[in-house]
C-alpha cells in the first residue's frame, strides 16, 4: 500500500474567525457556544451592513457578561427589519422603546437593576444614525452626563434608510436622499458643520468611546470586550454601509466600509475619559474619489460633469480627520514619497 | 380679509395622477406655503419629500429637523417671521408636537399641520390606515383651546383642503390640521390642479399703523387680527404666559378668562362660517350615516346597498371635524330615527353626534381599530339594524 501526500492549506480569515487560532484570539463567531443573539431569518436587505455589525456586536458583548445581557432598540431598521413575527431574531430581553428615547429607557433599565443588585446583568442601548444624532440626542446626552451604566450602539448608515432615505444630521455633504434631492447649484444634501457623535461623546468625558466599521469585525469585538469591562457610559459608533440608501452593490458593504477607513473619511479611534487613547491607521491611503465612485448617492459628481469642488470639500474633510487623528504614520506616509 | 389670486409660480395647474400626500404638498405651494419643517414618519414622508423637491423651483424653503418637536417649533418661528408655514407628521410625531401645538394655539400663531394617521397606540401599525388621532387633535395639548381640522376623503380633497386649511389658518390666527390617514395619503388618483387665477388665497392681515398704536391681540372672540413680521419695525411680545393685548404676561384669573374664552369663541363663535359638511338625502331620511375621511368612501357603497332595500337612509360626510357640526346634529336628531356613525378608531367622534343628539335619536357607532378601512356591509347591517 502506498501512501499518497496530501497538501494542507489553511484556509480562513481573521475576518470570520479562524477556529485554528489560539481560542483567546478567536471570533466570538467562532465560538460553538456563541448565542447567535441576532438570529438568522430576519428581514434585512442583502449586504445590509448594520445586520452584521449588530451580530457581531451582541454576541460579543454577550459573552463578555456571560449571557447576561438586555437590550433597549430605539425604532428604526434594525427594530423593522429584526422583529415581525415569525422573522423575530432577537435571543435575548429586548424592548423596542420609541424612536427618541432609547437611552432613557436603557438608563431606566439599569437604574433598577442596580436598585436590584442585579449588577451582573448588563445593558445595551442601540440606534441608527437618525435616532441617536437627531431625535434622541438630547436622551443620549443626559445618559453620557450622568454616566448611566449602559452601552449605546450607534450604527450609523448615515440616513433615514426605514422609512426610504431621508437625510440625517449624519448624512455626508452632496449626499442624495430623497429629502435633499441631487437638484439645484449645490445638489445632494448640503455641507453643514457636520455632526460627530464620537467627539461629542468624548466631550461628555464618559469612560469610553469608540468607533468602529463593518470591515474590521475583529476590532468592533475587542472595542465590544472593552467597553464591557468599564462601568458607567460607553459609546461605540460603527460604521455600516447601506446597499439600498447608498446605491452599492450588495456584495460590496464591506469594501466599502474598508474604503471610508482608508479614504480618512470615517476615522477609527478609541477613546477614555476624553482622552484619544488608540487610532487605526490608514495602511494605504486612497483617494476620496474611490469611496464615493462606486454609491449611486453621489453619483451626480462624477456624471454629466465632474464637481471637483464639492469632491475636493470631501477631501478636505478626510484630511482633517487624518490630521487630527495622527490616522497616517509619519513614516508611512514618508516611505510612500 | 385679504383674498387674492394663488401666487402661479406655486401652482403646478393642469390633472395629475398623485397620491393624497403629494397632493398636500401641491395644495401648500399653491396656498403660498413657502416654509416646511419635517421629519421622516410613515406615512407621511411622501409629502416633506415633495416639498423638498418642489420648494428649489418655487422659492420655498425645506428644512428637514432633528425630531418632530423642532419641526413644529419651526413653523411657529416662520410664521412670526412672516412665512406661511406647514409640516406633516403621522401618529408618534403628532404626540410630539403637542406642547408646540398648543404654544401656537396661545400665541394665535397661524400654522397648518397635517395628519396622516395610522393605527396607534404609540408606534401602532405604521404602515396601516386609522382616525384613531381624531380626539387628540382636539384636545391633546394641556389646557383649554382651539384649533380647526379637515378631513379629506381623496387625494383631491387633499390638494383643496390643504388650500382652504392656510386660509381658515391666516383668517382665524389659528392652527389648523388636515386630518387625513395612511389609504387616503397613499390612494393615487387624479388631481385637477386649477389655474392659479382660479386658486382663492387668503393672506396674512399684517398691521400697517402707527407703530405706538400695534397691539399682537385683541381678545374680542374673532379671529384674523392684524399680526406683524419680524424685521417690520412694529415691537412685539410673543408669550405662552397668559397675556394682555400687547402679549404681555398677565397672569390672573380674570385674564386667564379672557384669553380662553377669546381663543375657544373666535372658532366657536365662527362655526357656521368654517364648518363645511357633504350632505346626501338627508332630508326625509329615517337613518343618517356620518363618516369623515376615508370612512366616507366606503359608506357611499352602504348607503347604496341599504338604497336598494328601500330604507330612507341619508348621508353626511364631515369635511370640517373641528369645530364640530352641534348646530346641524342637534337639528337631526329631532328628524330622524337613528344616526349611525362609522369611524376607524374605538369611537371619538361618535361622542360628539351622542352629546349632540342628546338622546333624541338612536346613535350606533360602527366602529373598528386600525388597521383597514370598513367593510361596506357591516355599515349596510347598521343602517338596517337601526330601522328595526
Amino acid at each position: 500500500m502506498t501512501a499518497t501526500v496530501i497538501k494542507f492549506y489553511q484556509t480562513g480569515t481573521h475576518t470570520v474567525g479562524n477556529r485554528l487560532l489560539d481560542p483567546s484570539q478567536r471570533s466570538v463567531q467562532a465560538d460553538m457556544r456563541r448565542t447567535n443573539s441576532l438570529n438568522s431569518g430576519h428581514r434585512a436587505c442583502q449586504g445590509c451592513g448594520e445586520a452584521l455589525g449588530a451580530r457581531y456586536a451582541i454576541d460579543a458583548a454577550m459573552q463578555a457578561c456571560d449571557n447576561q445581557l438586555i437590550a433597549a432598540n430605539a425604532t428604526g431598521c434594525l427594530e423593522v427589519f429584526s422583529t415581525p413575527y415569525p422573522e423575530t431574531s432577537w435571543q435575548i430581553p429586548w424592548i423596542h422603546s420609541l424612536f427618541g428615547n432609547t437611552a432613557a429607557v436603557a438608563t431606566g433599565i439599569a437604574a433598577a437593576l442596580r436598585v436590584k443588585g442585579r449588577s451582573e446583568v448588563r445593558v445595551v442601548a442601540q440606534g441608527g444614525d437618525g435616532g441617536t444624532t437627531d431625535i434622541g440626542f438630547g436622551c443620549l446626552s443626559g445618559m453620557f452626563e450622568r454616566n448611566d451604566d449602559v452601552l449605546y450602539i450607534c450604527y450609523d448608515n448615515e440616513a433615514y434608510m426605514n422609512t426610504g432615505v431621508q437625510r440625517s444630521s449624519a448624512t455626508p455633504g452632496a449626499a442624495r436622499t430623497a429629502t435633499t434631492p441631487a437638484v439645484g447649484p449645490a445638489p445632494g444634501n448640503v455641507f453643514g458643520q457636520g455632526k460627530s457623535l464620537p467627539l461629542i461623546a468624548m466631550a461628555h468625558e464618559i469612560p469610553y468611546v469608540a468607533t468602529a466599521i463593518v470591515s474590521e469585525l475583529r476590532d468592533l469585538e475587542a472595542k465590544v470586550r472593552r467597553a464591557m469591562e468599564i462601568r458607567g457610559a460607553r459609546y461605540i459608533h460603527v460604521f455600516v454601509p447601506c446597499p439600498l440608501g447608498w446605491g452599492t452593490r450588495s456584495d460590496q458593504t464591506i469594501a466599502i466600509a474598508r474604503l471610508a477607513k482608508e479614504t480618512g473619511i470615517f476615522p477609527v479611534i478609541e477613546a477614555e475619559h476624553g482622552e484619544l487613547t488608540a487610532v487605526s491607521k490608514i495602511r494605504k491611503q486612497r483617494p476620496v474619489e474611490d469611496y464615493l465612485k462606486p454609491q449611486r448617492r453621489f453619483a451626480h459628481l462624477f456624471s454629466p460633469a465632474v464637481n471637483t469642488a464639492a469632491i475636493a470639500q470631501i477631501q478636505a474633510l478626510a484630511d482633517r480627520n487624518i490630521r487630527r487623528f495622527g490616522l497616517v504614520d509619519a513614516a508611512a506616509a514618508a516611505g510612500a514619497e | 380679509m385679504n383674498i387674492v389670486h394663488a401666487d402661479p409660480r406655486g401652482v403646478d395647474s393642469g390633472a395629475h395622477f398623485m397620491d393624497g400626500d403629494h397632493a398636500i404638498a401641491e395644495g401648500a405651494l399653491a396656498a403660498g406655503c413657502r416654509f416646511f419643517a419635517g421629519y421622516p414618519i410613515t406615512p407621511s414622508t411622501e409629502t416633506a419629500e415633495r416639498f423638498a423637491e418642489r420648494a428649489p423651483e418655487v422659492g420655498a424653503m425645506f428644512i428637514q429637523m432633528e425630531d418632530e418637536i423642532a419641526s413644529i417649533a419651526a413653523l411657529i418661528g416662520a410664521a412670526w417671521g412672516g412665512q406661511k408655514a406647514m409640516t406633516v407628521t403621522s401618529g408618534p410625531g403628532f404626540s410630539l408636537m403637542m406642547e408646540n401645538i398648543g404654544l401656537a394655539a396661545m400665541t394665535e400663531t397661524p400654522i397648518v399641520l397635517a395628519n396622516v394617521q395610522r393605527g396607534g397606540p404609540s408606534t401602532g401599525l405604521p404602515t396601516l390606515t386609522a382616525q384613531q388621532d381624531m380626539f387628540q387633535a382636539r384636545f391633546g395639548s394641556h389646557g383649554d383651546y382651539n384649533i380647526i381640522a379637515l378631513c379629506p376623503d381623496s387625494p383631491q380633497e387633499c390638494f383643496d383642503l390643504t388650500v382652504e386649511a392656510f386660509n381658515l389658518a391666516e383668517a382665524y390666527r389659528t392652527p389648523v390640521f388636515i386630518m387625513t390617514d395612511e389609504t387616503v395619503g397613499h390612494m393615487h388618483e387624479k388631481v385637477v390642479i386649477p389655474p392659479a387665477d382660479q386658486i382663492k388665497v387668503v393672506e396674512r392681515n399684517l398691521f400697517t399703523g402707527p407703530k405706538e398704536d400695534f397691539r399682537p391681540y385683541r381678545f374680542d372672540c374673532q379671529g384674523g387680527h392684524p399680526m406683524t413680521r419680524a424685521g417690520d419695525g412694529y415691537r412685539f411680545h410673543v408669550t405662552g404666559l397668559t397675556h394682555d393685548e400687547r402679549g404681555y404676561p398677565l397672569m390672573t384669573p380674570a385674564q386667564n378668562q379672557v384669553v380662553v374664552t377669546h381663543l375657544i369663541e373666535k372658532i366657536n363663535g365662527n362655526a357656521e362660517h368654517i364648518i363645511r359638511l357633504e350632505e346626501d338625502q338627508v332630508e326625509g331620511a329615517e337613518v343618517v350615516v356620518i363618516s369623515y375621511g376615508i370612512t366616507s368612501r366606503i359608506a357611499v357603497r352602504a348607503v347604496a346597498e341599504a338604497r336598494k332595500k328601500e330604507i330612507k337612509v341619508g348621508s353626511l360626510r364631515l369635511i370640517t371635524v373641528w369645530p364640530f357640526c352641534e348646530q346641524r346634529i342637534r337639528e337631526l336628531a329631532g328628524q330622524v330615527r337613528a344616526i349611525v356613525v362609522a369611524e376607524i378608531n374605538y369611537g371619538q367622534m361618535v361622542r360628539e353626534v351622542e352629546r349632540c343628539a342628546a338622546g333624541r335619536c338612536q346613535v350606533v357607532s360602527v366602529n373598528h381599530c386600525g388597521g383597514a378601512v370598513h367593510d361596506p356591509e357591516v355599515i349596510t347591517k347598521a343602517i338596517e339594524e337601526a330601522c328595526r
